[in-house]
């Protein structure tokens, strides 16, 4: 038997999903939309503070409902500088690189934020930077309310 | 651990490679399939139960349990599938201990499969990851391992050359074994050379993608022993899960294995791991995991991992091999992965390791992991359980 395999493609197909953001989450959303403000949770046993907030510590597995403000400003937990191509599966698109990728320590929060961060000057990144959020003009309640966080002083102490 | 011992009594790995189109995914599993029936000395009417999995929104095909009964010969038979991203392989296998364990089945054929090639596996992965705060910026496994190295490095210091050693290492192990995939050896400085990834990433520090199978056959005391003289028999198993969003993360270390190593070296009486065990299949799929894990594994302190790689402890020959297939880093089917570091672990056990065996191997490790920074463990031995 002559054997040259065939493969098929699926083509450009597209699945949209829809997902709740959760009472939790949409509190958070709004106050960035509206107030530039973070807003994380404390747990009642633990006093951990959560970012995002949410209804749940699982740790305790207790009911948590002490909002608190946190950040905006922060520190580098932990970082990458993206480097390769790869498509988005949320657009479709392939994603711009390089990008910055941190985990941001809103200031009071002990969870850490993801979010873009500016890779201008790639030598100022650093764990334990410290960095500030840069917002959009036109906000709508997504966590791309924040363009990125930008480091404005790369002395490491955290 | 259930009433049963449970031993694994047969193995079986297909031709790995970066492309399998001379196969659909039936025919990929059938291959393992039919040659771990053939090692433990069965035919499939011997089996009593099917556990499968591969990872989830990969190849495009759900419901992979029905959807694949021609190849893994569980038609008309109880199949059970199981799918935890990463650590799918090792979850399969732990799963399997229990349904034997149990006393429910007597023979369990587990089969771990993907054909990454017909994927984007950076796109499938990311899905596994909270749509509404992990996505927007999450780009695969290789930026949350990233992220992992770079907290590593800024807490005890090492370097990219330090992780480049173990690359060096399991690219070395992989060309004796011939169900690996990357079977040339590298130098530090290809290493370092690759194109840079994620910082600090290169592309040789991490692993290919790979179309594979691997099945495993486990059976109980009693019948485990009559099929083969020398089983591969499982002490213990542990798996624990850390987070609920990746930013709540310990980064720079895995909480996870080092619960689950705790766990399983105590349920089996272990308490000096350099010394009692023979040999870790580990499932590593980038080389800083090499320095990082072993030390959550509890095998060396906390910022001496470099140290103890560069010793040589950990290549064949040394005082602890790792990864004497070649690992995560030769060969990856993703789905299989973790059940092939069982099937290898009890390879050494059994000593068919032939190329690759560590001598006299007694007791040996595996693990699997997931991009969720989870962890599963297997501690396999050739002595029987004394529980
Ligand atoms: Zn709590």
């Amino acid at each position: 038997m002559q054997n040259d395999p065939l493969v098929i493609e699926s083509g450009d197909v597209s699945q949209p999903f829809r997902y709740a953001v959760g009472s939790y989450g949409s509190v958070f959303l709004k106050e960035l939309k509206e107030n530039r403000r973070f807003l994380g949770v404390r747990c009642p046993k633990c006093h951990k503070v959560f970012v995002p907030p949410r209804r749940v510590c699982g740790e305790c597995l207790v009911e948590m409902t002490d909002f608190v403000d946190v950040g905006p400003l922060g520190r580098i937990g932990t970082f990458t500088i993206l480097r390769y191509a790869f498509i988005d599966p949320e657009t479709g698109e392939q994603k711009p690189v390089p990008y910055g990728y941190g985990f941001i320590r809103l200031d009071g929060a002990d969870t850490l934020f993801q979010h873009y961060i500016d890779i201008q000057d790639e030598s100022r990144i650093r764990i334990g930077a410290r960095v500030e959020p840069v917002f959009a003009d036109q906000r709508k309640a997504s966590i791309r309310d924040v363009l990125y966080f930008r480091v404005i002083d790369e002395t490491s102490d955290a | 651990m259930g009433k049963r011992r449970v031993a694994i009594v047969g193995t079986g790995q297909t031709l790995h490679r970066s492309h399998r189109p001379d196969v659909n995914g039936q025919e990929l599993i059938h291959e393992a399939v039919r040659l771990a029936l053939a090692d433990a000395g069965l035919t499939i009417a011997d089996i009593d139960a099917v556990v499968i999995g591969n990872m989830d929104h990969f190849e495009g095909i759900n419901a992979v349990d029905c959807w694949s009964v021609d190849g893994t010969g569980g038609t008309l038979k109880p199949v059970i599938k199981l799918t935890t991203g990463g650590t799918t392989g090792s979850t399969l296998a732990i799963g399997g201990v229990h349904l034997v364990a149990s006393g429910m089945f007597d023979r369990v054929l587990i089969v771990g499969w993907e054909k990454n090639s017909e994927s984007d596996t950076t796109g499938a992965i990311t899905t596994a990851f909270d749509p509404v705060w992990d996505r927007l910026v999450f780009a695969g496994a290789i930026s949350g391992l990233a992220a992992e190295a770079q907290a590593y490095m800024a807490r005890y210091g090492a370097t990219d050359r330090d992780a480049a050693r173990v690359a060096v290492r399991d690219r070395r192990h992989a060309c004796n074994n011939p169900h690996a995939q990357l079977r040339k050896p590298i130098t530090i400085e290809d290493v370092l050379a690759s194109p840079m990834l994620a910082d600090p990433i290169h592309l040789l520090d991490v692993c290919p993608r790979t179309d594979g199978a691997c099945a495993v056959i486990m059976a109980c005391e009693g019948v485990a022993e009559k099929l083969t003289p020398v089983p591969d028999w499982i002490w213990a198993t542990a798996n624990r899960h850390t987070y609920t969003y990746l930013g709540d993360v310990n980064w720079g270390e895995l909480d996870s294995m080092n619960e689950a190593a705790r766990e399983l070296f105590a349920k089996a009486g272990i308490r000096e791991p350099r010394k009692e065990i023979d040999v870790i299949e580990m499932y590593q799929p980038y080389s800083f995991a090499g320095i990082i894990w072993i030390e959550d594994m509890g095998l060396v302190e906390r910022g001496k991992g470099a140290e103890y790689i560069w010793s040589g402890a950990t290549d064949m020959g040394g005082e602890l091999p790792i990864n004497p297939s070649g690992g995560v880093i030769a060969c990856n089917p993703i789905g299989a992965t973790g059940l092939i570091r069982c099937a290898e672990a009890a390879l050494q056990i059994m000593g068919k390791a032939e190329a690759r065996q560590v001598p006299d191997a007694k007791v040996a490790v595996s693990t699997g992991f997931g991009g969720c920074m989870w962890t599963d463990m297997l501690l396999h031995g050739r002595k029987k359980p004394d529980f």
